[in-house]
């Protein structure tokens, strides 16, 4: 290799030539949306300034900082001002449920290895159970005209919506931990199936989900007088919620459940005889991955108003499934990619596309059959992306890493006398190079 | 009470027709599953195509004039016959494509292929249909569609008449034409045995000098086009068909399969009827039942409740052997 192309590798090696080269992406895209009010290319390219500090080598802590400030204050005041600013910030907020409930998905597919088909019932439990409360469904069982409840209960009901979708799942999860494997995925398939055949069929003998007509009017969140109604509201309630799940998501991978989770993925009997409870385990997983959907339930149900069991159905559960596998199974920042990029393709891209092919056909250079609009293609699209990952690349795009282990770290606690006296007599080093460090 | 005993003769015959399309899929997924441990989401999809080839096949025959000088059962011989050759190779296909490069793969990755290969197959039979027809619900033509009575109430004082389709009859006769054909498959030629062995243990089978890949994709072609010939026969009896009937359907087959014992061919047949006639009974008595509560409408759910009870209680199936895992 030449100077000259070593140089620029050398150069971005630097954290503060990464800082540079960020800043300067983060301002120019920032910039574009700005400008050019309706590019869609442009938003994107100032969200994947996330992706670029995702790889970028600086600690921890900044990485957060930074995501925090392009997340809460770049973006938003990137896109606002424009005709397109809340069309951006629709898409922005429906990435951040997605991620959250691949991030859900992830710890029961991707950390304990148990494949759940039925994975949008918990957020359809989320979603009912702040829909039902918050308008006059309630008052249909239960006595003494109490509801509804004002947007203010919203906040409360994040958490009972998160712990709803957690008591299902533990009951889901009782019976059906004892199965294994492929039966595990068709059972959770038929639970998403009841759960969905239950709520549209519901309002009698006691009228409480509604049925098919869905619940209407569902109140809007309020904080102190203020309503959150609009999309670029719920942008912040969202990206909030997402962080402490990021957060907590972190903190459980690397603990010692998170570490049963890979254990019993990994070999189960093996598990169990190192003394990891099994069914505990798997339950925890169901639960947290569960409630992680049903808090995000809540948030939909209060942003679209409006809820019915057709938002549902099992292409949402394959949609998640999706965006875990094509993202990397266990990945935490695999997932989020995979999540972003998938919700981004459904909203955006197909939709653009399928504009734009319309516009041919009607100026007639280009005949483009409506069976074949991209926006009708969803299931195709899915489906390839489902046995392209599998065939090609089972580790996703971003894969799963184990954390890196710091040697002096491991060696530190280590009684002195011992350490020093076996590396002097060389036979602590052949362990080091090929046994536990790796 | 006395509802339900008079409606039974025609429970149990629409219970049959269906219990013998579910037994036929249930087939598909106990050979696959039986020779690679891996359940054949696409299965569902496989059936569902030969539904169309099926229905294609006949409407293109019928506007050309070709079905005027045959008789009716060479026109059904001939669109089966069809169906079953194009899923079967369907079948060996997907096998090649999805299944095969993942055979050493953790199960996971396999699964997740399959259901892949499930959305796009019904991806592109409605692009397909929907490009030629225009719409992706497509109703055909049925060649048996006279009606018949059964007597019940002559032979019985409290039972009532049945109606039934000379279709149904097709269905049941053609279902166990095909049901002993694979019996005698598996259990009498040279194939089958070689079959039976692959599914007991393959490395030692290969061993014994038995071409494993070979066994593999005859086992693809055959489970594949039994589920396209029950496409068929569902097509006749139902009218309409639609890109996404093989899912549900595949479902309760699975359903069957595991009621059965999964992995076992008489398994799968018995288990296949038992659903039927369940479903059938549910969904004209569960409003009677409740009185009004839980009406037809639930009859998927209480498929589903019989597949988690079986999976809990009797995991192995009715009929099938307990394994305990080896380490």
């Amino acid at each position: 290799m030449n100077a000259m192309e070593l140089l620029p590798k050398k150069l971005l090696s630097r954290p503060s030539a990464q800082a540079v080269v960020l800043i300067a992406y983060a301002l120019v895209t920032a910039a574009s949306v700005h400008l050019l009010t309706k590019s869609v290319t442009a938003f994107l390219l100032l969200l994947a300034s996330l992706l670029l500090l995702y790889y970028t080598s600086f600690s921890n802590r900044t990485k957060w900082a930074a995501g925090a400030a392009l997340i809460f204050l770049v973006i938003p005041l990137a896109t606002s001002g424009g005709p397109a600013y809340q069309s951006y910030m629709e898409v922005a907020t429906q990435s951040g449920i997605y991620i959250a409930m691949a991030l859900g998905l992830n710890i029961v597919v991707g950390f304990a290895g148990l494949l759940d088909l039925g994975f949008v019932a918990f957020f359809a439990i989320g979603a009912y159970t702040y829909g039902i409360f918050s308008t006059a469904q309630a008052n249909h069982f239960i006595p003494g005209d109490l509801f509804p409840l004002s947007g203010s209960s919203f906040w409360l009901f994040i958490v009972i919506g998160g712990f709803m979708a957690a008591l299902f799942g533990v009951l889901l999860g009782l019976p059906v931990l004892r199965v294994k494997g492929d039966y595990l995925a068709i059972v959770t398939l038929g639970f998403g199936e009841i759960i969905r055949i239950i709520f549209n069929n519901l309002e009698k003998p006691v009228n409480i989900t509604n049925g098919a007509m869905g619940i209407s009017s569902i109140a809007p969140p309020t904080a102190g007088g203020y309503a959150f109604t609009h999309p670029n509201q719920f942008y912040f309630i969202v990206m909030g919620l997402l962080v402490l799940i990021i957060f907590a998501v972190g903190r459980f991978e690397h603990s010692r459940l998170g570490r049963s989770w890979k254990a019993v993925r990994e070999n189960e009997i093996a598990a169990q005889a190192m003394g990891i409870p099994l069914i505990r385990t798997k339950l925890t997983a169901f639960a947290i991955g569960a409630s992680f959907s049903g808090m995000m339930g809540v948030v939909f149900a209060a942003k679209q108003t409006f809820i019915d069991p057709s938002s549902f159905t099992l292409l949402e559960s394959t949609t998640i499934l999706v965006m875990v596998v094509l993202g990397g199974m266990g990945s935490v920042p695999g997932v989020i990619l995979g999540a972003a990029l998938v919700t981004i393709l459904n909203l955006q891209v197909l939709t653009e596309v399928t504009n734009w092919l319309n516009q041919l056909t009607l100026q007639g250079v280009l005949q483009v059959p409506s069976a074949l609009s991209p926006s009708k293609m969803q299931r195709f699209i899915f489906g390839a992306i489902l046995i392209l990952m599998a065939v090609f690349r089972p580790n996703g795009l971003i894969a799963s890493r184990n954390r890196r282990v710091d040697p002096p770290h491991l060696t530190a606690p280590a009684p002195k006398a011992v350490v020093s006296s076996a590396v002097s007599s060389g036979t602590i080093r052949g362990t080091k190079e090929g046994g536990m460090l790796r | 009470m006395e509802v339900i005993l008079q409606t039974l003769p025609q429970v149990l015959i629409d219970g049959l027709a269906l219990g013998a399309i579910y037994a036929v899929v249930a087939l598909g997924y106990t050979m696959v599953y039986g020779i690679l441990e891996l359940i054949n989401f696409a299965h569902g999809e496989v059936f569902m195509t030969g539904a169309f080839v099926g229905t294609t096949v006949l409407l293109v025959m019928e506007s050309t004039g070709t079905t005027a000088g045959l008789p009716g059962w060479a026109a059904y011989l001939l669109i089966l016959v069809t169906a079953m050759l194009f899923t079967g190779v369907l079948g060996v296909g997907i096998e090649r494509v999805a299944y095969r490069p993942l055979r050493k793969a953790p199960k996971l990755i396999s699964l997740i292929s399959a259901i892949g290969v499930s959305f796009v197959l019904q991806d592109l039979v409605r692009f397909i249909a929907e490009l030629t027809t225009g719409n992706y619900i497509v109703s055909g033509t049925t060649l048996f569609d006279k009606s018949l009575t059964v007597p019940a109430s002559s032979a019985v004082s409290w039972l009532s008449d049945a109606s039934l389709k000379t279709n149904t009859l097709v269905i049941i006769g053609v279902a166990i034409v095909l049901m002993i054909g694979l019996d005698l498959f598996v259990n009498r030629t040279k194939w089958g045995v070689a079959m039976r062995a692959v599914a007991q243990d393959r490395e030692t089978a290969a061993l014994m000098s038995i071409n494993v890949n070979k066994v593999i994709v005859l086992t693809f072609f055959i489970g594949s086009a039994l589920g396209g010939a029950t496409g068929v026969l569902f097509a006749q009896q139902y009218g309409t068909i639609d890109p996404f009937i093989g899912f549900i359907l595949g479902l309760k087959a699975f359903t069957a399969a595991v009621l059965g014992g999964i992995g076992n061919i008489r398994g799968a047949m018995f288990g296949g009827l038992a659903i039927g006639v369940l479903e059938m009974f549910a969904s004209a008595n569960l409003g009677l039942l409740t009185s009004g509560s839980f009406g037809a409408e639930y009859k998927d759910v209480f498929t589903f409740l019989i597949l988690i009870f079986v999976l809990i209680l009797k995991p192995e199936g009715l009929f099938g052997k307990a394994l305990k895992e080896k380490v």
